[in-house]
Order: C-alpha cells, then sequence, then structure tokens
C-alpha cells in the first residue's frame, strides 16, 4: 500500500521579524509532515514560536524561508487572493485573541465566513446557531462580544471556525481562557469532529491534559521542533485515511 | 458579490451611526454652502439683468464728458440744451423717443407730510424712454411743457409717503419752493439695480424744472430710446456724428460727451455681480475643501481604527477585493447621502435666502452636480486609497496595527 501524500507539509521552514540588529528568529528550520485527520497539539515556552508557526499554516503570515505545501499546493506562489480562497475554503483559524469583529452579534460575527463563501441569508443563520449551538452559546447568539465573557467569546471564535465545515482547524489556545469542565467540552467537539468529520485539528495548548487528546504532540523550543511524539497508535486514523506520515 | 458589499456596507453604517454621521456632516455642509452662495449669486445677476430691462429696451443714454464710470470728467464739458435733444429726434432713424433729463434731490412736501426725493424734469418722451406707464391722471400738455406749468407726476413711493389714504389727483404738492399740481401717478416698477428705489421719483417739465430748480438751460443727461430691431452701435455712431457737429469739435479733439446702451450698461453690472459671484463661489469652493478634508480626516481615522477589522475579514477568507469593494460601497453611500443631504439643506436654504431679499430663486444643476461630484470623490477617495493599503497586508499584519 503506497502513502497518500500529506495534507501538510513544511521543510526548514523559517520566519525571522524585523531586520538587522534587531531582527528575531521566531522560527529557525521547522520541518513537519501532517495527514489529513491529524490532531497535532503543539506546545512549548511563552515565545517558542508556537503562535508564529500557527499564522504561516493558517496561511495569515509569510514565512521568511523554506517550504510550505498544502497538499498539492506550493503555497509560496499564491498570490494574496489565492491565499484568500485557500483561507476561505479550507481553513478555519482560532486566534490567541479572538479577533472578533466589535459591536457585532455573536451569530453576525460565526455568520461572517459563510458570507464570503456566498451562501444565502437563510442558510448562513442556520448553520451559524448550529455551530453556537455546537459550543454551548445558542443562548448568546444576539450578543456583542462585549457581552460576553472571554471564554464565551472564545467559544464564538471557535464556532467561527468551524462553521464553515474546514479541512483544517488551527486554534491558538483554544481553551486558554476556559475552566476545566468547559476546556474538556470543548476537547470533546474537537475529538468529535476530528473523528466523525476528518476535520484536521492543529492546536497550541500550554496544558498536558489539553494535549491529551491529540493524537501527537510536538514540543517547540526556541523556534525549533525539540520533541515530536511521533503518531499514537492508540488513536487510529479514520479508515479511509490511509497512513501517510 | 456586489449586493454582498452593499448590504455589508449598510450594516457597517448603520452600526458606527455616529462616526458616519460625521463623515457624512464634512459633505453636507461643504456641499450645502457651494450651492447656496453660487445659486444666490447667480440670482442676483439674474435680478440685475432683469431691472435694467425694466428700464427700457434700447435705451442709449447720453452724458457730457468723455466716458462713464471711474474716471468720469464732467468738467469743462458743456452741457446739452433741449436743442440737442430735438436734433437727434429730427435727423436720427431708429429713433422711438428722445428725453432730455435733468435732476435734483429735494425736499417734497404735502400736509403735514414731507420727503425728500429725486425730482427729474422732462418731457413726455421720458415716459416710454423709462418703460414708465401711467397707474392713474395723465401725462403734461402741450402747454404745460411749453409754458413751463406747475404740474407733477409722481412715483409710487412718493405717493405712498406723502397721500397714504388720499386721492393724489389735483391735490398740491410743494416741491422745494414752489406748489405744483399733481396729475399722474407712475406705476410701481419696483426696486431697481442696486437696490435704488425706482418709485420713488417726481416727475416734472422740463422747462419748470429748468427754471425753477435748477435755474439754467443746461440739459443733464438725454435718453433716447430706440425703435425694436434698431441697432444700437449704429445709432450711437449716428448720434455721435451728429452731436461732433453740433459741438463744433475738430478731428484733432476728442469727444465732450458719452453714449452708452443700456445692453452695455447690463453687462457691465452684471460684470461686477459676476465677480462677486465668482468670489462667493471661490469662498464656498474653500468650505467645499475644509469639508473634503474633514472627510479625509474622518476616513483616515476610521480606516486605521478599522485596519483590525480588514485583518479579521481577511484572516476569515474574504479576498483583499472583496474588502475594497465593502469599503468603497460605504465611502460612496456616504459620500452619496451626504452629498443628497447637501444639496436638499442648498434647496431650503436658497428658497429661503431668495425669498427673504426678494430674488428669483433659479435652480442651478451645474454647480449641484459640481458639489456633489466634488464630495463624492473626495469621500470616495479617502474612504478608499487608506482601506487599500490595509488591504494589501498580510492578514496578521493588519491585525497587530492597534
Ligand atoms: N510581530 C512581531 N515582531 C517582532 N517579533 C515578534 C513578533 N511576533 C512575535 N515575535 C517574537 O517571536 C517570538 C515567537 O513569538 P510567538 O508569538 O510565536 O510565541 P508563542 O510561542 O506563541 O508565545 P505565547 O505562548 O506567549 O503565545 C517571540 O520571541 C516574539 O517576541
Ligand atoms: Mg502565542
Amino acid at each position: 500500500m503506497t502513502a497518500a501524500a500529506p495534507l501538510i507539509r513544511l521543510s526548514a521552514l523559517t520566519r525571522v521579524y524585523g531586520r538587522g540588529d534587531t531582527a528575531v528568529a521566531a522560527l529557525r528550520g521547522i520541518d513537519l509532515s501532517l495527514c489529513q485527520g491529524d490532531f497535532l497539539a503543539i506546545m512549548g515556552a511563552s515565545g517558542s514560536g508556537k503562535s508564529t508557526l500557527m499564522n504561516i499554516l493558517g496561511c495569515l503570515d509569510t514565512p521568511s524561508g523554506g517550504e510550505y505545501r498544502f497538499g498539492a499546493i506550493a503555497v509560496e506562489t499564491l498570490n494574496q487572493t489565492q491565499r484568500a480562497l485557500l483561507r476561505r475554503h479550507r481553513l478555519g483559524f482560532v486566534f490567541q485573541g479572538f479577533n472578533l469583529l466589535a459591536r457585532t452579534s455573536a451569530q453576525e460575527n460565526v455568520e461572517l465566513p459563510l458570507l464570503y463563501r456566498g451562501l444565502p441569508a437563510a442558510r448562513r443563520r442556520e448553520a451559524a446557531l448550529a455551530a453556537l449551538d455546537l459550543v454551548g452559546l445558542s443562548d448568546r447568539a444576539g450578543h456583542t462580544p462585549a457581552e460576553l465573557s472571554g471564554g464565551q467569546q472564545q467559544r464564538v471564535a471557535i464556532a467561527r471556525a468551524i462553521v464553515t465545515d474546514p479541512a483544517v482547524l488551527l486554534a491558538d489556545e483554544p481553551t486558554g481562557n476556559l475552566d476545566t469542565a468547559r476546556s474538556h467540552a470543548i476537547m470533546d467537539l474537537l475529538t468529535r469532529l476530528n473523528r466523525e468529520r476528518g476535520l484536521t485539528v492543529i492546536m497550541v495548548t500550554h496544558e498536558e491534559d489539553m494535549a491529551a487528546y491529540a493524537g501527537r504532540t510536538l514540543h517547540l523550543r526556541d523556534g525549533l521542533i525539540d520533541r515530536d511524539s511521533g503518531r499514537d497508535n492508540a488513536r487510529p486514523l479514520l479508515t479511509e485515511t490511509a497512513p501517510c506520515c | 458579490m456586489l449586493l454582498n458589499a452593499l448590504h455589508l456596507a449598510l450594516r457597517e453604517i448603520r452600526r458606527n451611526l455616529l462616526r458616519s454621521l460625521l463623515t457624512v456632516l464634512g459633505i453636507v455642509i461643504g456641499v450645502a454652502a457651494v450651492i447656496t452662495l453660487v445659486t444666490l449669486g447667480n440670482g442676483a445677476t439674474v435680478m440685475v439683468k432683469q431691472q435694467i430691462s425694466a428700464l427700457g429696451s434700447n435705451l442709449v443714454v447720453m452724458r457730457p464728458g468723455q466716458r462713464l464710470g471711474p474716471g468720469h470728467d464732467e468738467a469743462g464739458a458743456p452741457p446739452f440744451r433741449r436743442e440737442d435733444a430735438d436734433a437727434i429726434a429730427a435727423e436720427i432713424r431708429g429713433i422711438a423717443a428722445v428725453a432730455p433729463v435733468v435732476s435734483a434731490t429735494v425736499t417734497l412736501v404735502a400736509g403735514a407730510a414731507n420727503w425728500s426725493s429725486s425730482v427729474t424734469g422732462s418731457t413726455n418722451a421720458y415716459f416710454p424712454a423709462g418703460n414708465w406707464r401711467l397707474a392713474q391722471g395723465r401725462l403734461f400738455s402741450d402747454d404745460e411743457e411749453q409754458a413751463g406749468k406747475a404740474v407733477c407726476i409722481i412715483g409710487e413711493t412718493v405717493r405712498a409717503k406723502l397721500f397714504a389714504g388720499e386721492p393724489p389727483l389735483g391735490s398740491s404738492l410743494r416741491v422745494k419752493s414752489f406748489g405744483c399740481e399733481v396729475i399722474g401717478v407712475l406705476a410701481a416698477k419696483g426696486q431697481g439695480a442696486m437696490g435704488m428705489d425706482q418709485d420713488d421719483t417726481v416727475i416734472l417739465p422740463l422747462v419748470t424744472a429748468q427754471r425753477r430748480l435748477t435755474n439754467s438751460r443746461a440739459v443733464g443727461t438725454v435718453m433716447i430710446s430706440l425703435r425694436d430691431g434698431v441697432s444700437a452701435a449704429t445709432a450711437i455712431t449716428d448720434i455721435t456724428t451728429l452731436m461732433r457737429e453740433r459741438r463744433k469739435l475738430t478731428e484733432a479733439q476728442e469727444n465732450n460727451f458719452s453714449l452708452m446702451d443700456t445692453r452695455q450698461i447690463a453687462e457691465t453690472l452684471s460684470g461686477t455681480i459676476g465677480t462677486m459671484t465668482t468670489l462667493l463661489g471661490a469662498v464656498a469652493a474653500v468650505s467645499l475643501l475644509v469639508g473634503g478634508i474633514g472627510i479625509m480626516n474622518i476616513m483616515l481615522v476610521s480606516v486605521t481604527e478599522r485596519t483590525r477589522e480588514i485583518g479579521i475579514r481577511l484572516a476569515i477568507g474574504a479576498t483583499g477585493r472583496e474588502v475594497l469593494t465593502q469599503f468603497l460601497t460605504e465611502a460612496v453611500v456616504l459620500s452619496a447621502c451626504g452629498g443628497l443631504a447637501g444639496m436638499a439643506l442648498a434647496l431650503l436654504a436658497c428658497l429661503g435666502l431668495a425669498g427673504a431679499l426678494s430674488m428669483p430663486f433659479l435652480f442651478n444643476p451645474g454647480i449641484n452636480g459640481l458639489a456633489f461630484g466634488v464630495s463624492a470623490v473626495v469621500g470616495v477617495i479617502f474612504g478608499y486609497m487608506p482601506a487599500r493599503r490595509a488591504a494589501a497586508l498580510d492578514p496578521i499584519d493588519a491585525l497587530r496595527r492597534e
């Protein structure tokens, strides 16, 4: 059985912020392969480059060097619009700082990516309410971010990322603002989406018990992969996805 | 896609009502100011033209001295005589009426009331030449004209001031030092050019005025009204030749009198008003510019503030073009609303002011279009350009801008 091509492949990926004397090398050469249906947790000390890596994976930022392939696509060769379309159709992103639109209701925030996908209003509404229901916020649909707690805003951000049913969910500390019970509920949700829909999840976390939900854990240190647990065989992949890495 | 953008734009405008209103306000004020000033200026020009044409069509005014206007030099130029007017009437073709005129400002008394007014001495030719009609009474009789009888025809203002409530015909009016009988009242003409009251006038037979007021046989000006279709230029040339002959001017001597037709006077006056309108328009353009800078500021601030929003939209899959279309639509909608509101405000202001100043109101599509266009362009450019910069960023860079 030949191995299928990986969904995501990074080789010698670097990211340097700034120039000259003040330049900061946030990523110093990352090699990583992920298959569709993988559930990856990224850990590491503060400032180790986790968010930087996530932003590049999410096509929000441009690497300074190295290669990023998404399926058959060489991401470096895409122009701005093509990258926007890749984000629109394949990626869902949960920011460390939520990044919801201010003065905009939770429901409208969740509807926004569907609007850019050109869905009619009735279907947007339906999907948005379903996604809010999944994160346990159906009773807060009409509230604006200012009227929501940090944890609730985080869950709206998660709902916005999963509402489009993306191929890859990138979540930068999705449980950072949640209590233990909520955190476990969110992790259960991500696990379910991962198992049932084949959603590839890449998640940054500081907590070992959240990382335990993932099939694979990556430790970053000073912009390099320090430790990679590799695929956890106790958590078999979806049957239709051939092992690739 | 466009509908989507419009939908998004309208939602953003509603969501940020105060910011939107402030943006619109700048446009409203700029547009309204320009339109109002220029429209009123045009109204004034038209009013002056109307008043001058009410003076009499195809009228030529002859005065002693070299030319009208600044530097007008009457000193040394011999005055006209009644015979000059008669000669013109007799010898020049195409003349409808020639009226020799003397005038003075004197005090009038009737009963207990007195009033200071401009008194004109002339012949019956003065009435057709000046476009005057009688409201009541009659013109001078031949006998009254030749003998210099003490009779007068009064304007509407004089009637109202001195004979309010009484029948004026047959009453006695004291002009300076002599009494005369009112034989006619002129139909009202209203305000003249430059705002003077044309109806504040008394007309005496020429001989009466010469004997009793000016004490001289001189004639100040001669009003010559031409027949319809007669060219003023030809008439002026003919009259000039005749008058040079009568005044015995050698070829080397310049004219010591001047002729001007009403169209020329109208052009001079409306030229002055046109200059004023241009000046006001310039002031208004500055206010439009200031309004434009206001729009620019608000747009710039709002785009800086909205760079994060742009980042969010880009991050969740909007293309740069979609974000830009949304911002452009917003700018267009705001500018258009502001422009329309400005035009409506200007319309109200113009109607009100034109009424208060008793000027005609003329809707001027050109200036409305121009003001609207400028505000729209300013709004669109400054709504669009900064957004374009933000939309070209990597989403993460747009998100990091605070
Ligand atoms: N825009 C930037 N300009 C300059 N340096 C930056 C920028 N963003 C991040 N850095 C630097 O890059 C390094 C990695 O930052 P990154 O945000 O990826 O850390 P992180 O692992 O996500 O940390 P945390 O757990 O605190 O979120 C840090 O040293 C940080 O100071
Ligand atoms: Mg981080």
